[in-house]
C-alpha cells in the first residue's frame, strides 16, 4: 500500500439508462469471500421494479423495431465494451466469490463469447423459427415469431457475471426488454455490468438491472401484470411453484433453463404470430 | 325481389345413438356410475344418458394410458404411429356425414359448418400430423423428439370434434398416450371418435375418453399420473388449471378466451369486409374463442359499413341447425343462452345501442338473433368482456394508430382482423397488433398446418403447424 487511498465505487440500481439509488434509501453489506467489506449495495424494493417497468415497457417497442441487424450489432457491442474491461471484472468476481484470478478471467471470456453468440442470433432465429404454412386455400400463410414484450429475470446467485449475461442476452436480442435481478449475494458484477451497457448503444430502459434480496422481490416480479415473462432460472427449484402460481393472473410466460447457450432461451420468450391474406386478383 | 327457401333438412337417420354411453377406457366401454342427459339444443330433446366421469375413472384411464405408453405406443416406430394416424383420417373421412349430422345434434351448430368445416378440417388434422409422426427430429428449434409422457386434454363445447382432433392428432403423432374429457355438453362425436380407434385397431388404452363434468376435468388436471395437460376453455377456468399444475411437473398448454378486433380501414373494399365481419362474428352462432367480436371502423366509412351490414344480417337464416339453407344454428346450452342475455342487458344498461334484424326463433330450444350494438365504448362490458355468441359490438376510430390502440386494449391476444386494400398499411398493422392470429381480408381461416393460439391472457402455446407439434414434445425450457 502507497500513501495514496483508494476511490471507491458506489453500487447503485440501474434503471432507464440512469443510476439511481433505490428509492427505499436501503442498502445492503456486500462482503468479500474472506469476509471483507466490499460495498453496500442498493437493497431495491417493489418501488424499485415497478419504476424499472415503466421503463421498459416504455422502451420496448423502439427495441422491438430496431431492424434485427440493429439488435445484434449493439449486442455485439456489450461484448466488445465487456473484453476491454475483462481483468476489472474478472477481480470483482474473484473479490466477491472467492474464485481465482483464473478461473474469473474465465468466466467474463465466457460472457463475453456468449454475448457475440447470441447477438449474431438476432437475424437468424426468426428464419428457423418462423414458418410459411401450405394451407389448402387460396391464401397466403405465414408464422413469425415476435418479441413477448417485458420480460423479468432472477439471475443465478453462482457465477454472478455469466449467468446474469446468459439470462438476458436471450432476452433482450428479440426485441424484449427486461428487469434482472442480480445475483443476491454477488451483485456486484452485474452493476458494473450496466457501466458497459450504458456505453453500448444500447437504448435507455432496455435493459433495468436491480439489486436486492430474491425472497422480497420475485413474488412481485411474478405478480406485476405489466410484466410478460419471467426466467427463473436463478431460483431455487423448490420456490418455482409458489412463483409460477403467482405469475397466472397475467398468464405470465415462466421458464427455467438448464442450458447457457441455447436457442429456446430467446424462443421462450416470443410469441408465434400467423397471419393469412387471400391470393387473388 | 323476396327470395323464400323451402326446407332442406339434412336426414338424421345416418346417425345411431345408444341410450346411454360409458366411458371408452382401455379400449373397452366402461359402463359409468351416474349419468347426466345429453340434451339436443335446437329442440331440447333428450339425446342420450352420458357418464358422469369420477376420479376412479379417470385413474383407470391413466393407467391405461400410461400402460399402453409403457408397453406399445412408445415402442412402435414413428412410422408405424403414423399409419394408425393416417388410418383415423380415413375413417373420419368414410363417416363424415355421421359425424356431422351427429355433431350437429348435439351441438346445435348448422349442418352446413358441421359438414363443411368441423368434419373435414378434423379429418385433415389427423392426416396432417400422421405425416409428423416419422419426421419428429425436424420439427423445430429447440425441443426434443421425446414425448411427454401420459397427456390429460379437456376440450370445449363449441367445436367438439374438431377441438378433440387439435388435440388428439399431435398427442398421438408424438408418441404421448391420451385420457380425453370432452365438455359436458357435446359428448357425442367424441363417443363416435372412440368407434374409429377402434376400427382403426389402435392399441389399447392409447386412447382414453372419459366424459362428465368440471369434477371430472379437474380429477385429470390434479391426477400425478398425468404428464401434460392441453386445455381449451374459459381464461377463468384456465387460470385454475395453471394454478393447480403450477407446483408440479406437469407441463401445459393454454387456448383460452379472446375479444377479436376486426378493423376496417377506410379505403377497404366494404362489401368483402360486410362478408367477412358476418363471418367473423355469426359463423357458429359467435361461439367461437377467436371471434371478429369488436369491429372497429373508420369513421369515414362507419355509416356505409353498418348500412351493409344491417341489410345483410337480414338475410340471415336462423332457425333449425339440420336445415342445410340454416346459417345461425342454436345456442349451446341454456347457462350459455342466460350468459348471453346478462352481457348484452349490460350493454342496454351502459347505454350501447342494440339493433337485431326481425327474425322470428324457434319456440323450443336455446336461440339468440344475430346482434349488433352501436355506440359502445371501451369500458363498456361487451367491449371488454367475451360474450360467446353472434353478438358484435362497435367502435370507430379516425387514425391508424387509435385502431391499434383499440385493438390491442384488452387483456386478450388470440386474433384479430384487418380489412384494407393497401398492402403496406395491412403488414404496418399485423405488426402492431398484438394476437396470435391475424386475418388480412378474411375472417375464421383455420387449416392443421397453421399455428394457431394467443398472446397475453388468451393462452400458453400453439395447436396446428411445427408450433402446435412442438407443445407435445419436450423441449430445453422446463
Amino acid at each position: 500500500m502507497s500513501g495514496r487511498l483508494e476511490v471507491m465505487k458506489t453500487y447503485k440500481l440501474y434503471i432507464n439508462g440512469a443510476f439511481p439509488r433505490t428509492e427505499s434509501g436501503r442498502s445492503y453489506e456486500i462482503k468479500s469471500h474472506s469476509g471483507e467489506f466490499l460495498a453496500n449495495a442498493c437493497l431495491a424494493s417493489r418501488k424499485d421494479l415497478r419504476d424499472a417497468v415503466v421503463a421498459a415497457r416504455a422502451a420496448q417497442p423502439g427495441w422491438a423495431k430496431a431492424t434485427a441487424y440493429n439488435r445484434g450489432q449493439i449486442i455485439y457491442r456489450i461484448a466488445e465494451m465487456l473484453e476491454g474491461r475483462a481483468d476489472q471484472f474478472a477481480q470483482e468476481i474473484s473479490l466477491q466469490t472467492g474464485a481465482t484470478a483464473k478461473e474469473s478471467l474465465q468466466e467474463v471470456s465466457e460472457a463475453v463469447d456468449l454475448l457475440v453468440w447470441y447477438a449474431g442470433w438476432s437475424d437468424k432465429l426468426p428464419s428457423l423459427a418462423g414458418a410459411t404454412n401450405p394451407v389448402s386455400g387460396p391464401f397466403y400463410n405465414f408464422t413469425v415469431p415476435e418479441a413477448l414484450g417485458v420480460v423479468g429475470v432472477i439471475a443465478p446467485i453462482e457465477k454472478p457475471l455469466f449467468g446474469f449475461v446468459a439470462a438476458i442476452a436471450p432476452i433482450l436480442v428479440s426485441g424484449n426488454t427486461a428487469i434482472a435481478l442480480a445475483s443476491s449475494s454477488a451483485p456486484l458484477s452485474a452493476i458494473s455490468f450496466a457501466e458497459v451497457v450504458a456505453t453500448s448503444d444500447l437504448p435507455n430502459g432496455v435493459l433495468n438491472i436491480l439489486s436486492g434480496q430474491q425472497s422480497e422481490l420475485a413474488p412481485w416480479f411474478a405478480s406485476h401484470m405489466d410484466i410478460d415473462g419471467l426466467d427463473i432460472s436463478g431460483l431455487a427449484v423448490d420456490q418455482h411453484g409458489t412463483i409460477k402460481e403467482a405469475g397466472v393472473e397475467n398468464l405470465k410466460r415462466i421458464s427455467s433453463f438448464a442450458e447457457t447457450a441455447e436457442p429456446g432461451r430467446i424462443l421462450a420468450f416470443m410469441e408465434a404470430k400467423t397471419v393469412w391474406h387471400p391470393i387473388g386478383n | 325481389m323476396n327470395f323464400e327457401y323451402a326446407a332442406a333438412p339434412e336426414s338424421r337417420s345416418v346417425v345411431k345413438i345408444d341410450p346411454v354411453y360409458g366411458h371408452f377406457i382401455n379400449g373397452k366401454w366402461v359402463t359409468g356410475t351416474s349419468h347426466f342427459n345429453s340434451i339436443n339444443p335446437a329442440t331440447e330433446e333428450v339425446l342420450s344418458s352420458i357418464a358422469l366421469g369420477t376420479s376412479a375413472d379417470v385413474d383407470a384411464a391413466v393407467k391405461a394410458a400410461r400402460n399402453a405408453f409403457d408397453k406399445s405406443w412408445s415402442k412402435l416406430s414413428g412410422r408405424e404411429r403414423g399409419k394408425y394416424l393416417f388410418r383415423i383420417a380415413r375413417i373420419m373421412q368414410e363417416r363424415a356425414r355421421e359425424f356431422a349430422v351427429l355433431e350437429t345434434l348435439d351441438n346445435g351448430k348448422p349442418i352446413r359448418e358441421s359438414r363443411d368445416v368441423d368434419v373435414p378440417l378434423s379429418a385433415a388434422h389427423f392426416f396432417y400430423h400422421a405425416g409428423w409422426a416419422d419426421k419428429l427430429e425436424f420439427a423445430g428449434v429447440g425441443t426434443t423428439t421425446t414425448p411427454h409422457g401420459v397427456v390429460g386434454q379437456i376440450i370445449p363445447w363449441n367445436f367438439p370434434l374438431l377441438m378433440l382432433a387439435w388435440k388428439v392428432a399431435p398427442a398421438l403423432a408424438t408418441g404421448n398416450t391420451v385420457v380425453l374429457k370432452p365438455a359436458e355438453t357435446t359428448s357425442l362425436t367424441a363417443l363416435l371418435f372412440a368407434q374409429v380407434c377402434q376400427q382403426a385397431g389402435l392399441p389399447e388404452g392409447v386412447v382414453n375418453i372419459v366424459t362428465g363434468d368440471g369434477s371430472t376435468g379437474a380429477a385429470i388436471v390434479n391426477h400425478p399420473g398425468i404428464d401434460k395437460i392441453a386445455f381449451t376453455g374459459s381464461t377463468d377456468v384456465g387460470k385454475l388449471i395453471a394454478r393447480a399444475v403450477s407446483a408440479t411437473n406437469k407441463s401445459l398448454t393454454l387456448e383460452l378466451g379472446g375479444k377479436g378486433a376486426n378493423i376496417v380501414f377506410g379505403d377497404a373494399a366494404i362489401d368483402e369486409a360486410v362478408e367477412g365481419i358476418v363471418n367473423g362474428i355469426f359463423f357458429n352462432q359467435g361461439h367461437v374463442c377467436c371471434a371478429g367480436s369488436r369491429l372497429i371502423l373508420q369513421e369515414n366509412i362507419a355509416d356505409e359499413v353498418l348500412e351493409k351490414l344491417k341489410r345483410r344480417m337480414e338475410k340471415i337464416r336462423v332457425g333449425d341447425p339440420l336445415d342445410k339453407n340454416t346459417d345461425l344454428g342454436a345456442i349451446n346450452s341454456a347457462e350459455q343462452l342466460a350468459k348471453i342475455h346478462e352481457l348484452t342487458a349490460a350493454g342496454d344498461t351502459e347505454g350501447a345501442a342494440r339493433w337485431s334484424p326481425n327474425c322470428a326463433l324457434p319456440d323450443k330450444g336455446f336461440w339468440f338473433a344475430p346482434t349488433i350494438f352501436t355506440g359502445v365504448t371501451q369500458a363498456h362490458r361487451i367491449a371488454r368482456e367475451e360474450i360467446f355468441g353472434p353478438v358484435l359490438s362497435v367502435l370507430t376510430f379516425r387514425t391508424p394508430n387509435e385502431a391499434i390502440e383499440k385493438a390491442n386494449n384488452t387483456p386478450f391476444g388470440l386474433s384479430a382482423g384487418i380489412w384494407s386494400e393497401k398492402g403496406s398499411n395491412i403488414l404496418w398493422a399485423t405488426q402492431q397488433l398484438r394476437a396470435g392470429v391475424i386475418w388480412a381480408n378474411t375472417f375464421n381461416k383455420f387449416d392443421p398446418a397453421s399455428p394457431f393460439g394467443g398472446y397475453k391472457e388468451s393462452g400458453w402455446g400453439r395447436e396446428g403447424g411445427r408450433h402446435g407439434l412442438s407443445a407435445y414434445l419436450k423441449g430445453s425450457a422446463k
